[in-house]
């Protein structure tokens, strides 16, 4: 900064650029510094505010044979497998659907359409379907497929709708995914002869799969948590047995959850406090899955 | 042991899925005491969430007997779950109430014929702030006053002159719950309405928190509630126009708990009636329910209600001979 410039907000009236007011500056800096601290600070309390109240409830109840159990009437024999097995098998198969029709749409919109109207309409309604409220995915999954399709209150149902759910952002995730490809790699490669296939199959997608991974894990533990579109499709309050195929009925971590705190015994707000700390421990295992896929993978790309 | 337990197990549904996948044609023969453990198949049921806990603890105990018959309670409420049974989707119906008019003609015009069991009792009650001593007792006129459309009771004062002229809030359960229907019905009568300034919840928990943090706050709900919160609680006494009586287990199970005492019920419907793992869940329901809905905060039905109930399965079950439970059920 030159000194002209010094001198000039020196001189002017304007507090902000008073380059002469310096402890006055600083006082002020201090003060952001402080009111940004305090942001941050009142953000984590919350949370380690509702973390510490969940597990102080919870921890009477976090024993081992939770996972392993029924549920049950009695508070001390009650366990959560049905629901656990329910939300793998849930969140498997909604993975399992979102993937490739997720990846198809995402390498179709970078790579293939052409840019005009429809494409831009596409975007821009991929990009608002992200936002609907899950409770209307919920509605449509119980016109279609429990109704229409007629599969009825089943794994299938279920995931089917999360699928559609979780859709949208797998497609934005893989797009950025795909961008974030250097245009030279496709160079390269059109320059030797490929086709536009076996550019984006041999280069484009394995160099992008990383992203595109990271994105569908984080999209598919976001299904994990919902509750809202599976109650609607048909998720069960209680069930004894576990699903054997993708026609049978299931029930889901959030149900158990809400099925035990709206019991009356106090013992059964515990368990639903453990509940939400397994469900919790489940979203983290799936979230570092992806980070550590997201840094494997990374090292092996080069360029 | 608990291997061969589990293995067992698995044999058990594979064989299971074996002879599904055959069309149905293993069935057992229909016999009185048939072996529950060989029991398969599938039990649907949906219904009140009253009542769903009463049904869940019967499934946990039939489970212990027959393992490999699956069932599943949901709890879309007695109204959602009607629905649901008079298009056939359920097996069994837990109901708060009984069946409506319109429901019964849903069901009728689906073809669904079905049976009404009673189960258990339950009293609806009637709860203040555990700082509010003054309002200990309320007949049904002043109730009625307090919850109907046209001209409600805004304050204590309006009901009682001698009471404080504070406004009153009120909590509820929601609009789909047999509770609702059974306390509108009682209180404001049979084309009652009710006013809808009231907070409603689908949770009972929610309203009890609602009155616990309020001194001016009214609810009513089932009985299970008040006794696992009565630190928070006080309970109205309810004069049915004999005298206050306070919400007790013996007020509600012989009826001198008048008229927010209420029965509970199961529909089952007849057509699942011919499957072998709906017979015997039924049978075990009837002879399990007075014992297992006092463990699940509810009160047993007078014996005479399980003999009745026993009596009708009879018949029903006496006049299906051993060929119609052998026909898979589509």
């Amino acid at each position: 900064m030159s000194a002209q410039v010094l001198s000039r907000s020196a001189e002017s009236r304007n507090e902000t650029l008073d380059a002469g007011n310096l402890p006055g500056r600083q006082r002020r800096s201090r003060v952001m510094t402080g009111v940004l601290i305090a942001a941050t600070g009142i953000a984590v309390l919350a949370l380690i505010a509702l973390l510490a109240s969940i597990f102080k409830d919870a921890l009477p109840w976090l024993r081992p044979d939770l996972l392993t159990n029924m549920p049950s009437r009695k508070a001390e024999k009650a366990g959560l497998y049905p629901a656990l097995i329910g939300s793998l098998w849930i969140i498997g198969f909604t993975a399992l659907f979102a993937f490739p029709v997720g990846i198809g749409a995402a390498i179709y919109l970078e790579e293939y359409a052409p840019r005009n109207r429809l494409t831009r309409l596409l975007e821009v309604n991929i990009a608002n379907l992200a936002g609907v409220p899950s409770v209307v995915y919920g509605l449509l999954g119980l016109g279609v497929f429990v109704t229409w399709l007629n599969l009825g209150r089943s794994v299938l149902a279920g995931a089917l709708t999360m699928a559609l759910l979780i859709l949208p952002v797998v497609i934005i995730a893989s797009r950025e995914a795909i961008r974030a490809v250097p245009p030279s790699l496709r160079e390269a490669a059109y320059g030797v002869g490929a086709t536009k296939w076996q550019v984006t199959s041999s280069h484009v997608l394995p160099t992008a799969m990383p992203g595109i991974l990271t994105g569908i894990i984080l999209a598919t533990s976001r299904a994990l948590g919902e509750t809202a579109p599976l109650i609607v499709v048909g998720a069960a309050a209680y069930v004894t047995f576990l699903p054997s195929g993708w026609l049978d009925k299931y029930t889901v971590l959030p149900m158990q959850i809400y099925e035990w705190s709206r019991r009356p015994q106090d013992e059964f707000q515990g368990l639903a406090a453990a509940g939400i700390v397994v469900l919790l421990a489940l979203l983290l295992a799936l979230n570092a899955v992806a980070i550590w896929l997201r840094a494997r993978s990374a090292r092996k790309v080069r360029w | 042991m608990n291997l061969t337990g589990t293995m067992v197990k698995r044999g058990a549904t594979s064989l299971a899925v074996a002879a599904m996948v055959c069309g149905g044609i293993w069935s057992p023969a229909f016999a009185q005491d048939a072996d529950l453990s060989k029991l398969t198949g599938e039990i649907v049921a949906d219904g009140s969430s009253t009542v769903g806990p009463i049904t869940q603890a019967v499934a946990e105990e039939f489970n212990g007997a027959a393992p490999d018959v699956k069932i599943s309670v949901d709890i879309s409420g007695t109204g959602g779950g009607f629905e649901r049974f008079c298009k056939g989707e359920t097996d069994i119906q837990d109901a708060s109430r009984l069946i409506k008019d319109a429901e019964a003609t849903a069901c009728a015009d689906a073809g669904v014929e079905y049976l009404e069991f009673e189960v258990a009792y339950d009293g609806l009650t009637v709860v203040v702030n555990e700082n509010n001593t003054t309002v200990t007792c309320l007949d049904m006129a002043t109730l009625k006053l307090l919850w109907q459309k046209e001209n409600p009771a805004m304050t204590w004062a309006d009901l009682n002159a001698e009471w404080p002229a504070e406004t009153i809030s009120l909590y509820g359960p929601g609009t789909d719950s047999g509770t609702f229907d059974y306390f509108v019905e009682t209180v404001l009568g049979e084309d009652g309405e009710i006013r809808e300034d009231f907070t409603p919840s689908e949770d009972d928990n929610v309203l009890v928190e609602g009155v616990a943090n309020d001194e001016n706050a009214l609810a009513y709900f089932g009985h299970a509630y008040f006794e696992e919160n009565q630190d928070l609680l006080n309970a109205v006494a309810i004069d049915g126009g004999n005298g206050c009586v306070e919400p007790t287990t013996e007020g509600i199970q012989d009826g001198t708990y008048a008229p927010l005492s209420r029965p509970l019920y199961v529909y089952v419907k007849e057509e699942s009636l011919a499957r072998p793992e709906v017979q015997e869940f039924m049978k075990f329901y009837i002879a399990n329910a007075p014992e297992l809905a006092p463990e699940v905060g509810f009160v047993a039905s007078p014996d005479e209600a399980y003999v009745a109930d026993a009596a009708e399965l009879e018949a029903a079950l006496g006049g299906a001979p051993a060929e119609a439970a052998a026909t898979p059920a589509s």
